[in-house]
């Protein structure tokens, strides 16, 4: 059976300030959903709460296609780069690798992770200190801890912030990749960010 | 899809990644550490010189005792929460991990940290303070340890609530002194009759008290936490 992410009447407000209305979507397997709108709109709102870290005011998010979910479970549905997303400074790429894995409740494969930081090309430093990435450099991190477990759902808030022209490559085949295993939700006010999309939510036009 | 003991296994998994972060990650800072030993070092000090050569009364030393380890366990108890809050951590753990799991792990943590401040305050007491003479030590044993878990328990809940405040080093001793107060009542009043060398029997009714309050404290954290974690 397909997944199939849906998120009904999804409002959400903070200190009573509405940050948006009634927002409905929805997104199947091998789809790319954007969610567009200027600073403020509350692109970063609506993605923690369709990632399950927000609750919304109203309205409620489903996931079909997988059955009965633990909490645990849903949450290793998700994968999630955003720049407010913040890494463990004090711990190497290879530590927050595997303490990631170990808080999803998994156990960490090391030739995985290796892999997964030769991806985004950061296998020189795996060993390093984060304190000493540069912030493109953790931004490369945060896309190896989002794809170290395969999500079926990747949500990317601002893809490209921080990379370099090579980083950005790498993301955009992660993009590729993604809408040939699950769901692609990509938040961003730059449209060259993403090559195509199926659907679209527009905050803009719902403030 | 995992069934109910492989789900319960994967919690639990998370729940001591929780804990085995934090504790790597103090071992590497030490803020929590170096924060609690310098507040127990520095506040024995000043209770020996102000003492001088003169002794006190049980009641007195019981109760000074508890003084010492409840500052130093408001100057260190909070930091697991308030690091994640300042470092923008708190949202990939919730992002990564149930906020039971994350409770769970924090509460560990700060059991073990909890539980070796006090063992240090009681061994510096005990060695450098005159007259803190201990005649029951089972009563003083379970007092050591139900009170260090209670204190643990409370802290850790009060510790993420006011993670997110802004004024959070103040905060966190005015919000923690009621809610402890019935604790300190208890464990300074034990450690009084553990000082006056009375059977064990004559403590039930402080140990059923501890015992009590340790049950409501994580019953109540437990229930409250997502509440607190998750917005």
């Amino acid at each position: 059976m397909a997944l199939r992410l849906t998120g009904q009447g999804l409002s959400k407000a903070f200190n009573r300030r509405p940050v948006f209305r009634d927002i409905n979507l929805a997104a199947t397997d091998g789809e790319t959903l954007l969610i567009a709108g200027r600073n403020g709109s509350g692109k970063s709102t609506l993605v923690k709460i369709l990632s399950g870290i927000l609750t919304p005011g109203s309205g409620t998010v489903t996931i079909e296609g997988v059955g009965r979910l633990d909490e645990l479970s849903r949450k290793s549905l998700f994968g999630f780069v955003a720049p407010y997303l913040q890494v463990y400074d004090e711990f190497s790429a290879m530590e927050n690798l595997q303490l990631c894995a170990a808080l999803r409740g998994l156990q960490g494969n090391t030739q995985a992770h290796e892999a997964l930081l030769r991806r985004v090309a950061l296998d020189p430093a795996r060993h390093d200190p984060v304190h000493g990435f540069s912030s493109g450099m953790k931004q490369r991190l945060k896309y190896a801890l989002a794809l170290a477990h395969q999500p079926r759902i990747l949500v990317l808030d601002e893809p490209m912030s921080n990379l370099d022209a090579e980083g950005m490559s790498i993301v955009r085949e992660i993009m590729r990749e993604q809408r040939s295993r699950g769901i692609l939700i990509v938040a961003t006010n730059d449209l060259t960010d993403i090559e195509s999309f199926n659907g679209k939510v527009d905050l803009n036009a719902r403030s | 899809m995992p069934g109910a003991r492989g789900t319960a296994g994967r919690w639990i998994r998370a729940a001591v990644a929780v804990f085995l972060k934090d504790w790597r990650s103090e071992l590497r800072t030490r803020y929590a550490i170096s924060a609690l030993v310098m507040f127990v070092v520095t506040t024995i000090s000043i209770i020996l010189f102000s003492l001088g050569g003169e002794g006190a009364s049980p009641e007195v030393l019981a109760g000074m005792l508890w003084v010492v380890i409840f500052f130093a366990a408001m100057s260190g108890l909070s930091r697991t929460f308030v690091m994640e809050e300042e470092r923008g951590t708190g949202m990939t753990l919730s992002l990564l991990t149930p906020a039971g799991a994350v409770f769970a792990g924090k509460l560990l943590f700060n059991l073990v940290l909890g539980s070796g401040l006090t063992v240090l305050a009681v061994l510096l007491y005990a060695l450098l303070i005159n007259g803190f003479i201990i005649k029951t030590m089972s009563i003083f044993l379970l007092t050591i340890a139900l009170g260090s878990v209670g204190l643990a328990a409370a802290s850790t809940i009060i510790a993420a609530i006011i993670a997110r405040a802004n004024t959070k080093g103040t905060l966190y001793p005015v919000l923690s002194f009621p809610i402890l107060l019935p604790l300190l009542m208890t464990v300074i009043n034990a450690t009084r009759l553990a000082a006056d060398g009375v059977p064990l029997g004559e403590a039930v009714g402080e140990f059923q008290i501890l015992v009590s309050y340790i049950v409501v404290v994580v019953t109540a954290s437990a229930m409250l936490f997502e509440y607190i974690w998750k917005d």
